[in-house]
């Protein structure tokens, strides 16, 4: 960090300034694109307990229809994409890496694909118990990366009172443009989903914060507001990772969500703009979470763009669709930073996912493979936002010394944005030693409390 | 064929290869000065020096057998590092100090203050500097023997003592010492010219009428090492917590001693004279050998500007800031200890449950 960005940082302190790379995506408006043959739903794509099917092989389906449940309450209900015959519930490969038990419905080509119709439900009307239950009932889950059902985060503590909803719209991970496209195109949805959430939670107001490269959009929803008095928009100094829930909630709120915490603490629910925006459609038809917006871009796609995409596309079928006619040699679902790779293009689009980048050899930014020593540069420090030592906590993990790291050192609080990996000069691959140590570290206490 | 990888897929362009470079790069400009300054005695010094680095290092990784299928035992010298202790030691060298003592300097720097201790990235002390503890040390005399900037025959002759004989010690040549402006202050109680200081060029030659410009190669101009510092940060390499710090605390210090005592030298004077802005800009901010926590960086620059304040006005030398500097890596992991950064999250207690308290 050079001495100017350190007295012109008006956010959060620490973080990084990245290249945004949206500049192939943003101005495309969100469009459909067809259903594939085959659509791949694993019951497992949110955090918690896997769904549970509730159809057969060989039973035809109506897109909208409930084809599994949730099993208890950290669990989200799944509907069927699109009309078609149940194939098979069999094992399938998936972003996550292990297979995963899935449904494999084969959709009928003649079908007009409407969506099965609901009772709509009057929203104001409803307890908040009953709320939370008609949110859990969408199958929604934080459409931003986490994939965290959405009703969880709805359902604080009685201790606890909320005064403000934080939607975020900071969209910092380079390429996505997702939310930013939504917000321009879909700002009534965004706006009622926030009204409905304020409503439920008893928020006395909410925040929209958006960052300041996206100033359309914020014009956008400025132009939508009146109506929606208790509701704001915030731009906010583009940084990455402004969008982490926790740092975006110090720089609307300048409250401090503690260590181990979550932001109900602070009195904060924080919600992502593309899961408000379909909650605000879905919700008051009663309906369930069957597709969603994803940005497609990289190096060899001939229509990169933001797309609906239908949840269990198979990746093969999605690049097939935008003319792809490269050699991709990394998939990454999510972001750059910290998306994920995937093996196989059977692998199909799912709740959390925000995007699709392809890239080839050239395309990933790679300064050198060679790996040096630690010289204790501080670029690291400076640039992690949860204010840890990562040169410090790299150099325990090359001893093992896992303890010390989360002891001494707090390596539970790491997030994973990646900052400190990003900015090493010595290449050293600090988030994904941190990684390790949290795995590891989560089952030995696993080990410990089961013993 | 689909790699995998964990994230993040994105990556800074600023390598450490990069960093040292533009280092090299930035210190050029001063080497280039000393040999104007100081004609070929300079020019065989940095030579001698940064080539005696570079053949300790490729020795050691030889006898260290650090050779695998892509690596080398030139490999190491690819980072640079090797060759940035030679120039930085070259630099804080008397220009006529004998070319055999300063191969040695070269030698000891690299073997024990850096090979010794695990090579780049390891080293508890800035290399150079320990190279420069050790000669002065041994040689004493030759150390503290001075020669004025911009002798007429520079160019065409070497300064006698230049060349003394391997395992001999040269003997001081009339017309070819000179006091440094420091110890010009704290023996005789002359005081050279800020202009001077900070430009490191004086119209005035003459030997027996002080202003001159004189002292080690690199710290004769201090405005020339502001400008190339001022170079790596404004390209984000080079912290300025640390060069910040040393500056403040030296004027502070200096300033509270001069309002005491008249006769103690001004603050700005002190800024200018000796190696303190080399040391300040290049030498503390060696990363490895500095504290990792912004913190830490303040203590750290200003133990070092309060030790060479100490030093100068009190010891028995001219001079403190390479020993201030070397204390000062000595207590980083001290500093450390007590300047871990505040974790995000970690509020007292009472503001913690605010939300809660409010309800109930």
């Amino acid at each position: 960090m050079s001495m100017w960005d350190h007295f012109k940082s008006k956010t959060f302190s620490h973080g990084i300034h990245l290249p945004d790379k949206k500049e192939h995506t943003k101005d495309q408006a969100i469009r459909r694109l067809p259903f594939a043959p085959e659509l791949v739903i694993p019951l497992s794509q949110h955090f918690g307990k896997p769904a549970i099917a509730i159809v057969q092989p060989g039973q035809e389906v109506v897109r909208g229809e409930l084809i599994a449940k949730s099993d208890g309450f950290m669990s989200v209900p799944i509907h069927a994409p699109a009309s078609g015959l149940i194939k098979a519930i069999k094992l399938h490969a998936t972003a996550r890496g292990p297979k995963t038990e899935a449904i494999i419905i084969q959709t009928w080509a003649g079908s007009n694909q409407r969506t099965a119709s609901f009772d709509p439900l009057d929203i104001p009307s409803l307890t908040h118990e009953q709320f939370i239950q008609a949110v859990q009932d969408t199958g929604m889950v934080g459409l931003g990366g986490a994939g965290f059902p959405t009703h969880v985060k709805l359902s604080v503590p009685p201790e606890y009172r909320i005064d403000t909803l934080v939607v975020n719209g900071c969209e910092c991970e380079p390429y996505l443009t997702t939310d930013h496209r939504l917000m321009l195109e879909h700002p009534e949805a965004l706006l009622h989903g926030t009204q409905m959430l304020m409503h439920a939670l008893g928020a006395k107001q909410a925040i929209i914060g958006i960052e300041d490269n996206k100033m359309d959009a914020i014009q956008a929803l400025d132009e939508h507001l009146s109506g929606f008095e208790p509701i704001q928009v915030v731009a906010v100094p583009t940084h990455y990772p402004q969008g982490a829930e926790k740092l975006l909630i110090k720089v609307l709120l300048d409250r401090e969500v503690p260590s181990g915490g979550f932001p109900y603490q602070v009195g904060v629910v924080v919600q992502n703009i593309a899961t408000l925006s379909q909650l605000g459609e879905l919700l008051p038809h009663n309906q369930g979470l069957i597709e969603r917006v994803v940005t497609v871009t990289g190096t060899g796609i001939d229509k990169p763009g933001n797309y609906i995409i239908p949840l269990g596309t198979p990746i093969q079928f999605l690049l097939d669709q935008v003319g792809f006619y490269g050699s991709a040699s990394h998939l990454i679902l999510g972001g750059p930073m910290m998306g994920s790779t995937v093996a196989s293009l059977d692998v199909p689009i799912t709740k959390p996912v925000s995007g699709l980048l392809v890239f080839d050899d050239t395309s990933i930014e790679k300064v050198s493979d060679d790996i040096y020593p630690c010289i204790k540069c501080a670029r690291c420090v400076d640039a992690c936002p949860m204010h840890l030592n990562p040169s410090m906590l790299g150099q325990l993990a090359t001893k093992h010394h896992y303890d010390a790291m989360q002891q001494n050192f707090h390596l539970m609080d790491c997030f994973e944005c990646g900052c400190c990996s990003y900015i090493c000069p010595s290449n050293i691959p600090l988030v994904q030693y941190f990684r390790i140590a949290k795995s590891v570290l989560r089952e030995s206490a696993l080990k410990e409390t089961t013993s | 064929m689909i790699e995998l990888r964990t994230s993040p897929h994105m990556k800074s362009t600023l390598s450490l290869t990069y960093i040292m470079r533009q280092v090299v790069y930035a210190l050029i400009p001063i080497c280039l000065f000393s040999i104007y300054q100081f004609g070929l005695s300079a020019l065989a010094l940095i030579l001698v020096v940064t080539s005696s680095c570079i053949f300790t290092e490729v020795l050691f990784n030889k006898l260290a057998n650090k050779t695998s299928k892509n690596k080398t035992i030139y490999s190491s010298l690819k980072d640079n590092t090797a060759l940035i202790t030679g120039l930085l030691l070259a630099l804080s060298l008397p220009p006529g100090f004998p070319l055999w003592m300063s191969s040695v300097a070269g030698f000891v720097a690299i073997a024990m203050g850096k090979v010794l201790f695990g090579g780049m990235g390891f080293n508890v002390f800035n290399p150079a500097l320990l190279g420069r503890a050790f000669v002065q040390a041994a040689f004493p005399v030759a150390i503290t023997t001075w020669t004025p900037a911009g002798l007429s025959d520079r160019f065409s002759q070497f300064i006698p003592t230049s060349l003394t004989l391997p395992f001999s010690i040269p003997v001081p040549i009339d017309g070819f010492s000179g006091a440094t402006p420091l110890a010009l202050h704290k023996f005789e109680g002359i005081s050279t010219t800020l202009a001077s200081l900070f430009l490191g060029i004086t119209s005035n030659t003459s030997l027996e009428s002080p202003p001159f410009a004189s002292g080690s190669l690199g710290e004769t101009s201090a405005l020339l090492i502001l400008l190339c510092a001022a170079y790596l940060m404004a390209r984000g390499i080079m912290g300025w917590r640390i060069p910040l710090a040393i500056i403040m605390t030296t004027l502070i210090t200096s300033g509270v001693f001069y309002l005491f005592n008249t006769n103690s030298p001004s603050p700005l004077f002190m800024l200018g004279s000796g190696g303190l802005m080399l040391g300040a800009f290049f030498m503390a901010t060696d990363p490895v050998s500095a504290p990792v926590t912004p913190i830490g960086m303040w203590i750290f620059g200003a133990m070092i500007g309060l030790m060479t304040v100490i030093i100068r006005l009190f010891g028995g030398l001219p001079e403190g800031i390479m020993y201030a500097i070397l204390f000062a890596n000595a207590s980083v992991p001290l500093i450390e200890a007590i300047s871990q950064p505040r974790k995000f999250g970690f509020i007292a207690n009472k503001k913690k449950d605010k939300n809660k308290e409010n309800k109930s």
